[in-house]
C-alpha cells in the first residue's frame, strides 16, 4: 500500500546521504562483527525462553480466565433459562387453576339457580294443589249448604204460607187448608 | 547524528556492547538487551493484566485479553483447528516483533527488528518449522507441491525449479520486508531530525523553516506506529499461512 513511496523515499534518502556514510555501509550487513551474530544467538535464546514462558504459563493463565468466564456466563444463562421455564410453568399452572375455578364457580351458580328454580316450582305446585283442594272443599260446602237450603225450602214455604194464610183468615189454618197449601207449594216448586 | 554538515543516518543501527567488558566477551549488545526488555514488557503486561482474573475485566486485563483473542483468532481462523497448537508460537512472534518495532520509536531505544540478522533468523525459524510440520503431516507427499496438480509433465523442468525458488524465497521476502520497513522509517526520522538541526544553524529564517521537518517527523511517527503494527501482523499472518499449507493437503 504505502511501500512504493516509502521505498522511493528510502532510496532517495540513501542517495542524498553524503558518500561517506554510504561508504561506511549499513552496520546490519557487517556479518563479521561478533555483535551482529551475537544478537542472533542471544535473540534465539531470548525468543525460545519467551515462547516457553508464554506457552507453559502466561497464555494458559489467560485461557483459564477466559474459560472460567465462558463457563460462568453459560451457567448463569442456564440458571436464568431454568428459572424462566419454572416461572412459565407456574404461570401456566396459575392460569389453569384460575380457569378451573371459574368453570367450577359457573357450574355452582348454575346448579344453585336450577335448585332454586326447582324449589320454587315445587312450592308453587304445592300451593296450587292446596288451593285447589281448598276450593274444592269450599265448593262442596257451598253445594251442601245449598242442598240443605233447597231441602228445607218447601217446609219454610208451607209454614210461611200457613202463617200468611192464618193472618189473612184470622184463624189457624186447618189441616185441610194446610194440606192444600203444601200441595200448592209443591206445585209451585214443580 | 548530524556530525557537521554530513548526516549519519545509519549510525543508529550500530551495535555496541553493553555491560562493559562482560558484554563484550559475551557479544551482548544493546540489541539483545532490548529484546529482553521487550520480552519482560510483554510478560509483565500479561501477568499484571491477568492478575485480577476478574469475570468483568478492568482496562489492563481487557487489553491483555484483547491481545490474546486477536492472535488466537488469527491463528485459528488462518491455520484451522490445528492452529491452536501453534498459537503460542504465533503469539510470541507477533508480540516479539510488535514490541521491538514500537520500542524503536521511543528515543534512545534500539530497534532490534531493524537488523536483517534478527529478522532473517526469525524468518528462517518460521521456514524450518513449516518444513518440519509439513514433513510430519504429509510425509514425502510434501514434495509433490513442487509440481502442482494438473501441470503437463513436459512443463515440469520449468515449473519445478520455479516452485522451489518461490518456496525458498519465503524467508528472504519475510525477513527483508520487516527489516526494510524498519530501516526506512528510522533513516527518515534521522534525516529529517538532522535537517531540523542543520536549518536551525542558519539563523532566524532557518529556525522558522526548521519547523517543517519536525512537523514531517510527527506525521512520520503516526505512520511508523501503523507500519510497526502492520509489519508485525504481516509477519504473523504469513507465518500462519505457511503453517496452514504445512498442515493441510
Amino acid at each position: 500500500m504505502n511501500r512504493m513511496p516509502r521505498l522511493f523515499l528510502f532510496v532517495a534518502t540513501l542517495a542524498a546521504v553524503p558518500g561517506q556514510a554510504v561508504a561506511a555501509g549499513m552496520p546490519q550487513l557487517r556479518f563479521n562483527d561478533h555483535l551482529v551474530i551475537g544478537q542472533v544467538v542471544w535473540g534465539a535464546a531470548i525468543f525460545i525462553g519467551f515462547y516457553l514462558v508464554l506457552s507453559r504459563s502466561a497464555l494458559p493463565k489467560v485461557e483459564r480466565v477466559l474459560t472460567n468466564r465462558r463457563n460462568r456466563i453459560q451457567n448463569d444463562l442456564d440458571v436464568a433459562r431454568r428459572a424462566k421455564a419454572e416461572a412459565d410453568a407456574a404461570s401456566a399452572e396459575l392460569q389453569k387453576a384460575r380457569h378451573d375455578a371459574a368453570a367450577q364457580a359457573r357450574a355452582n351458580v348454575e346448579r344453585i339457580q336450577n335448585e332454586a328454580r326447582a324449589t320454587a316450582e315445587a312450592h308453587a305446585q304445592a300451593a296450587a294443589k292446596r288451593l285447589e283442594a281448598e276450593i274444592a272443599q269450599a265448593e262442596e260446602r257451598i253445594a251442601q249448604s245449598r242442598n240443605t237450603a233447597l231441602a228445607s225450602l218447601p217446609d219454610i214455604a208451607t209454614q210461611t204460607a200457613q202463617t200468611v194464610v192464618g193472618r189473612l183468615l184470622g184463624t189457624d189454618a186447618s189441616t185441610a187448608q194446610g194440606t192444600a197449601i203444601s200441595d200448592a207449594v209443591a206445585r209451585a216448586q214443580a | 547524528m548530524a556530525a557537521g554538515s554530513t548526516i549519519d543516518a545509519l549510525g543508529q543501527f550500530e551495535l555496541t556492547p553493553v555491560l562493559g567488558t562482560l558484554g563484550e566477551s559475551l557479544h551482548f549488545s544493546q540489541s539483545p538487551l532490548f529484546m529482553l526488555i521487550a520480552v519482560v514488557l510483554v510478560l509483565s503486561f500479561l501477568y499484571i493484566g491477568m492478575r485480577p482474573a476478574a469475570v468483568v475485566p478492568g482496562r489492563l486485563q481487557a487489553a491483555a485479553e484483547l491481545g490474546y483473542d486477536f492472535v488466537h483468532d488469527l491463528a485459528v481462523s488462518t491455520i484451522g483447528e490445528k492452529g491452536t497448537a501453534f498459537f503460542p508460537f504465533i503469539f510470541a512472534l507477533f508480540f516479539f516483533i510488535l514490541t521491538g518495532n514500537y520500542l524503536g520509536l521511543i528515543p534512545f531505544c534500539f530497534t532490534y527488528t531493524s537488523h536483517i540478522a534478527v529478522t532473517l533468523a526469525l524468518a528462517v525459524g518460521v521456514f524450518l518449522l513449516s518444513i518440519v510440520v509439513a514433513l510430519r503431516h504429509q510425509g514425502i507427499g510434501f514434495f509433490k507441491h513442487f509440481l502442482p496438480a494438473g501441470v503437463p509433465i513436459g512443463l515440469a523442468p520449468l515449473i519445478v525449479p520455479i516452485e522451489i525458488i518461490s518456496f525458498l524465497s519465503r524467508p528472504i521476502s519475510l525477513s527483508i520486508r520487516l527489516f526494510a520497513n524498519m530501516v526506512a522509517g528510522h533513516v527518515l526520522f534521522e534525516v529529517f531530525a538532522s535537517f531540523t538541526i542543520m536549518l536551525a544553524g542558519l539563523g532566524v529564517v532557518g529556525q522558522v523553516i526548521a519547523i517543517a521537518p519536525i512537523v514531517f517527523n510527527i506525521a512520520l511517527m503516526a505512520l511508523e506506529l501503523l507500519v510497526g503494527l502492520l509489519q508485525a501482523y504481516v509477519f504473523a499472518i504469513l507465518t500462519c499461512i505457511y503453517l496452514r499449507e504445512a498442515v493441510e493437503h
